[in-house]
């Protein structure tokens, strides 16, 4: 009905038709798919939460002499430097140098990797402090400098992992305090905690992966970046709803843009207590609305959407698989849910507020023709399942 | 009779008068009705008192010049506990642990989050709990 190109011209020239992906809900109810269909040009998708498998490559440049750093820190969090003589990678859950980690349980994990990164992105200055065995070539054995993020040649975030398109409902069901991912489980079924932004969520909008695939241009807390492969653990033959909403994780993203364009209130750094640090992050996503299959899809409501309640005492770190009962976003928000016949407070780990204000932030740039939209020039996977790790034999 | 009301105060020790019974005296000599949330005092002696006051405004005034008069700073407004409301994300993880309702949200539409500082007991769960780190002591 549509093409890329056609909706691309009609974004630059102003008059491109762009709803939030809960503005669409009612707007289709009132106007009615096929109407709807040829008005919208573009749904707005989005997500504000921890994304623990974020992380950037930085390029810091070359000092006289050179040297080719083996070991490094950044703000004494340590960095991959297995790259070339002045990359490194920073991960988001790296614990800062000499934290105690859980060695007086639960831990605080006041700082490390995500944090890094929300301070890199602050424009704050950052301690280098790199050691190297020193080579003809790059004979410096060992700087400590200064630097913030204008005096990196690049800082690109690259996050194997994003915008899970569901997730668990965590709950315990043990008789202590769990300190975990998913915040503080209290004992007993006290409390669960839950991690999307249900009908606003990227990959709700787009169950089958039918416009968002490699390539797809995102927004990226402020940066405009893109999907560069499936994320990793995307599992898109997972159990479905009759309307093809996935009941558990099932896809991911991996997304990257660059860091010098994102905005620091869009990238947290992250404390669990007792589990560790990661990092927050906003991402927007927008759905060309190509035909009226893909809008129906976008006007995915949160009681369509079922998340599974898992009980992480013991059947999530055993792995066993098994699923309590699943409860719909609805249900979620209202701060209430009821599993096996009894009421449990239930709290969110994802911003709906951040997810709604990127939605609006990603669709106004659309409207004002700053943003335009890039077809995949690969799709995601929709039948591959998540292979657990077998723990073998020495083959003999 | 006048009315009673009750006033949430802070009240900061710059140097410690443990030895003294404040609170006896404030219940009474000046009829107040007390209820401390939280009381510290530091390594340096420096001492913290959160409570509610509840009295007649005159009682509470006589019982305040009292107070004062241990060269003490009391700011009648709590801040035991604040909120960044800046820097907060409103993920809304904090509001099951909140037992009280002083965090809360705000517009069920946007979901907001937001903060009652009268409502504030001072049990600390919020900033065990936020993961940003945007709930935070004043001792």
């Amino acid at each position: 009905m549509k093409t890329y190109a056609q909706i691309n011209n009609r974004i630059e020239s102003g008059k491109a038709v762009v709803l939030t992906a809960d503005e669409i809900i009612d707007y289709v109810e009132k106007k009615g798919l096929v109407t709807a269909a040829k008005e919208v040009d573009v749904v707005t998708t989005a997500t504000f939460g921890p994304m623990c498998s974020s992380g950037c490559v930085l390029n810091f440049g070359h000092s006289k002499p050179k040297i080719r750093m083996t070991e490094a820190w950044v703000q004494d969090v340590l960095v991959y430097t297995g790259l070339a003589a002045v990359d490194v990678y920073l991960g988001a859950t790296q614990l800062r140098y000499n934290d105690p980690a859980n060695m007086d349980y639960p831990g605080e994990f006041r700082y490390g990797g995500g944090h890094v990164m929300e301070d890199l992105v602050a424009g704050k200055t950052l301690q280098l402090f790199a050691l190297s065995y020193g080579t003809d070539c790059y004979p410096l054995r060992e700087i400590r400098t200064y630097f913030t993020i204008h005096d990196l040649n690049q800082a690109i975030m690259l996050n194997p992992r994003n915008c899970y398109q569901n997730y668990n409902v965590a709950i315990n069901d043990s008789e202590r305090s769990l300190y975990t991912y998913m915040g503080t489980l209290e004992p007993n079924r006290k409390n669960a905690n839950y991690c999307s932004a249900g009908q606003l969520s990227p990959l709700l909008n787009d169950p089958y992966y039918e416009t968002i695939g490699v390539g797809t241009r995102v927004w990226l807390a402020g940066a405009h970046g893109h999907v560069y492969a499936e994320g990793t653990q995307h599992a898109g033959g997972g159990a479905r709803t009759p309307d093809g909403i996935p009941k558990e994780g099932a896809g991911t993203l991996a997304l990257t843009a660059d860091m010098k364009q994102m905005r620091q209130e869009f990238v947290r750094g992250v404390s669990f207590r007792g589990y560790g640090v990661s990092l927050a992050l906003g991402v927007g996503i927008p759905i060309p609305i190509l035909n009226e299959d893909i809008l129906k899809r976008t006007c995915v409501s949160d009681h369509e959407i079922l998340a599974p309640v898992v009980d992480y005492s013991v059947e999530y770190p055993l792995n066993t698989g098994k699923v309590l009962c699943h409860v719909n976003y609805e249900q979620l928000r209202s701060g209430e849910i009821e599993v096996e016949g009894r009421k449990v407070a239930v709290g969110s780990l994802s911003s709906y507020y951040k997810a709604l204000e990127i939605a609006h932030l990603l669709a106004d740039e659309i409207r004002r023709g700053d943003f335009r939209l890039a077809e995949p020039i690969a799709y995601l996977p929709k039948d591959t399942t998540m292979k657990p790790l077998m723990i073998r034999e020495k083959p003999s | 009779m006048s009315q009673t009301v009750t006033k949430k105060l802070l009240l900061f020790f710059p140097r410690c008068e443990c030895e003294k019974p404040i609170i006896y005296h404030l219940v009474k000599d000046h009829n107040l009705i007390v209820n401390v949330f939280r009381a510290k005092v530091t390594p340096e002696e420096e001492g913290y008192l959160v409570l509610d006051v509840t009295g007649t405004e005159e009682d509470i005034q006589r019982g305040m010049a009292f107070v004062k008069t241990f060269n003490v700073s009391i700011n009648y407004t709590g801040k035991g506990v604040t909120w960044d409301e800046n820097r907060c994300t409103h993920c809304g993880l904090c509001i099951t642990y909140c037992p009280t309702g002083a965090l809360y949200i705000a517009d069920r539409v946007t979901r907001e989050v937001a903060y009652d500082e009268t409502k504030c007991i001072e049990c600390l769960a919020c900033i065990r709990v936020c993961p940003f780190g945007e709930c935070a002591s004043a001792f």
